[in-house]
């Protein structure tokens, strides 16, 4: 039983991570009705802009590697780096194909996919890197004495993380003036529009906020299995995770990311050897199949209120 | 024509507020769709802008308000102006800013945002502060009580009447000094209708609020405005004081249905007789 649950929260707290993926897809489909596939290459362009400016800072600025001057301001270009490439992207290649079917703004983002792929490993180099966050990914010590459960540090922390950023993005979305207008704009455009809200501000901001949440992504997961190429494609996780919560819903990434996350530990540990392992690459495709046959919406896929 | 004569004088008398000169417009390059359309609304007043299915009021407004370019349209030719300067070029933003919003056709609520978020995002072009806009709001509810009731429930579940209310009184948290209402009747209960202009004539009496109104539903909006024009298909056939055009032979004729053979369309007929139902 202690096993089962070990699994059990190591999978739940993976799944926190799909959850982050989750979310930066969801922001831009509900105030643009964009599929952006270019989210996990998003993820992927933030750990490795975070890491390549750890390596050249201390260069530039003469100072030792490693020192927290040195984390803090990589930190911070690299969040501004991903502000800048979102609102280029909103500017550059969305804003012209508005109004445009929805498969050509879907295939707009996977040429922007490759794109910002080249891009980051064009600056940065195609190396596999290290990130390095500071906090230990070993089981917390008190907790593996009292219960028997050993849990990683890492994951703990990386689920604190994103339970402060979901937080912080329901208070944004709830209680400040631009937040209420970025709801009131994936709602109805045209009204949005006809009471002043400027749509291409309300869309500029929310590219930037999943590029903020795409760093947040990247760099945890990068520091858990290293900043490389690989980093896109568990990022299409992201997908599954979004079929079973629903495309509009920010509280069905979460949930959803937490099924996926623990739905594929414990199938890879209870099913895999039975089919001889590797479940985990394709179990989580297989729920999403199967879920979609049954309630193709999602769990919190919004319904549409049809009054209106 | 009486009622023409009438009008040169009402405008002369009150200086234009929101005037539109010769306007055309186009849809998709090749829609031709106002043919020429000139009107005025004098300050503090409300008029009304009356026509059939089709004839052109949704076009009218959303050229002042500028929301034809979302929807493929352009304006060909002519000029608008609000107190005195041209405003054709403004966006929407710029013109909710200076005074001009418009209530769409339709209600068009934020459906999932409850209804005092709905009213609170009509407040996103103001700069005052959080003590201003709450004063708004209790205005608000002090002309649509009904709605303080109904605060918290998501806006997609409230009535249609509800709804129509939430979208005038979000309009109102703009402040603004001129709004285009376009069709606030549609689909409602005449009792409801009754009450919706009610608290428009207060609107406009209270706070002097100029109105633009779109209306298929001729005769309670002739009751409640003083000035009308009649559109079709997208030119102006007739204008004048309310209380005349609500007496003109013509217009009784036409708005009750009894029109001479072949000049409108089964489409036409039909809806004709819905409206007499509402009449009676
Ligand atoms: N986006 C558009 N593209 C092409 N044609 C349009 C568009 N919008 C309106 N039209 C056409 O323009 C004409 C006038 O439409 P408009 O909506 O202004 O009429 P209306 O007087 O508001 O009618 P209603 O009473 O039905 O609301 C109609 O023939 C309509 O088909
Ligand atoms: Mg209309």
């Amino acid at each position: 039983m202690q096993f089962f649950f070990e699994v059990l929260i190591g999978g739940l707290l993976s799944g926190v991570l799909y959850a982050l993926v989750a979310l930066g897809f969801v922001l831009i489909y509900k105030a643009s009705g964009v599929f952006n596939f270019a989210q996990g290459a998003m993820v992927f362009f933030a750990a490795l802009t975070f890491v390549g400016f750890q390596e050249v800072l201390p260069g530039w600025l003469g100072v030792e590697p490693g020192g927290a001057a040195v984390f803090w301001l990589a930190l911070i270009l690299a969040c501004l780096a991903m502000v800048v490439l979102s609102i280029a992207t909103e500017r550059i290649v969305l804003r012209p194909l508005v109004n445009q079917p929805q498969i050509t703004l879907f295939m707009a983002t996977i040429g922007l996919a490759f794109f910002i792929e080249g891009l980051a490993q064009g600056i940065w180099g195609a190396n596999v890197r290290g990130l390095e966050l500071g906090i230990q990914d070993e089981p917390i010590a008190w907790m593996a004495e009292r219960t028997g459960i050993f849990i990683s540090s890492f994951d703990v922390f990386a689920a604190v993380v994103a339970g402060v950023l979901v937080a912080v993005l329901a208070v944004f979305f709830n209680r400040t003036r631009v937040g209420r207008a970025l709801r009131a704009v994936a709602d109805d455009h045209q009204a949005a529009l006809s009471i002043g809200i400027p749509l291409q501000v309300i869309w500029r901001i929310v590219w930037a906020v999943a590029g903020f949440v795409a760093l947040v992504a990247g760099l945890i997961w990068g520091a858990r299995n290293g900043v490389q190429f690989a980093l896109t494609f568990t990022a299409l996780k992201a997908l599954p995770v979004l079929i079973l919560g629903g495309f509009e819903s920010v509280p069905g990434a979460i949930v959803g990311g937490l099924i996926i996350g623990a739905s594929e530990k414990l199938a890879e540990v209870y099913l895999g050897p039975m089919v001889g392992g590797g479940i985990d690459s394709w179990f989580p495709y297989f729920m999403a199949l199967l879920f979609l046959l049954v309630r193709p919406e999602g769990l919190f896929g919004e319904r549409h209120i049809d009054r209106v | 024509m009486s009622a023409t004569a009438t009008a040169a004088t009402a405008s002369a008398a009150s200086p234009a507020y929101l005037a539109l000169n010769n306007i055309e417009v186009i849809y998709d390059h090749v829609i031709l769709v106002l043919k020429g359309v000139s009107l005025q609304v004098p300050k503090g007043h409300i008029v009304a802008l009356l026509g059939a299915n089709g004839a052109g009021k949704t076009t009218t407004l959303k050229t002042i308000s500028n929301l034809l370019r979302a929807e493929r349209g352009e304006v060909t030719k002519g000029s608008v102006e609000f107190e005195g300067r041209r405003i054709d070029q403004l966006t929407p933003n710029e013109l909710v800013r200076r005074g001009v919003i418009q209530v769409m056709e339709g209600r068009h609520c934020f459906a999932h945002l409850t209804v005092e978020e709905n009213l609170l995002t009509g407040a996103y072009t103001r700069t005052g502060s959080r003590a201003e806009i709450r004063d708004s709001l209790e205005k608000v509810y002090e002309f649509f009580p009904r709605l303080k009731q109904r605060r918290t429930s998501q806006a997609g579940y409230t009535s249609g009447g509800e709804q129509q209310m939430t979208a005038i009184g979000r309009a109102l948290m703009a402040r603004p000094s001129m709004i285009l209402l376009d069709e606030p009747s549609m689909g409602l209960a005449p009792q409801i209708v009754e009450e919706i202009f009610e608290i428009v004539r207060n609107l406009n009496q209270r706070e002097g609020v100029s109105i633009l109104l779109a209306e298929q539903n001729t005769m309670v909006a002739l009751r409640y405005a003083d000035f009308g024009y009649i559109l079709e298909n997208g030119r102006v056939v007739m204008e004048g004081e309310a209380r005349e055009l609500a007496s003109n032979e013509d217009v009784k004729e036409f708005y009750l249905g009894l029109a001479k053979e072949g000049r409108k369309s089964f489409r036409d007929v039909k809806h004709y007789r819905r409206r007499k139902r509402w009449l009676a």
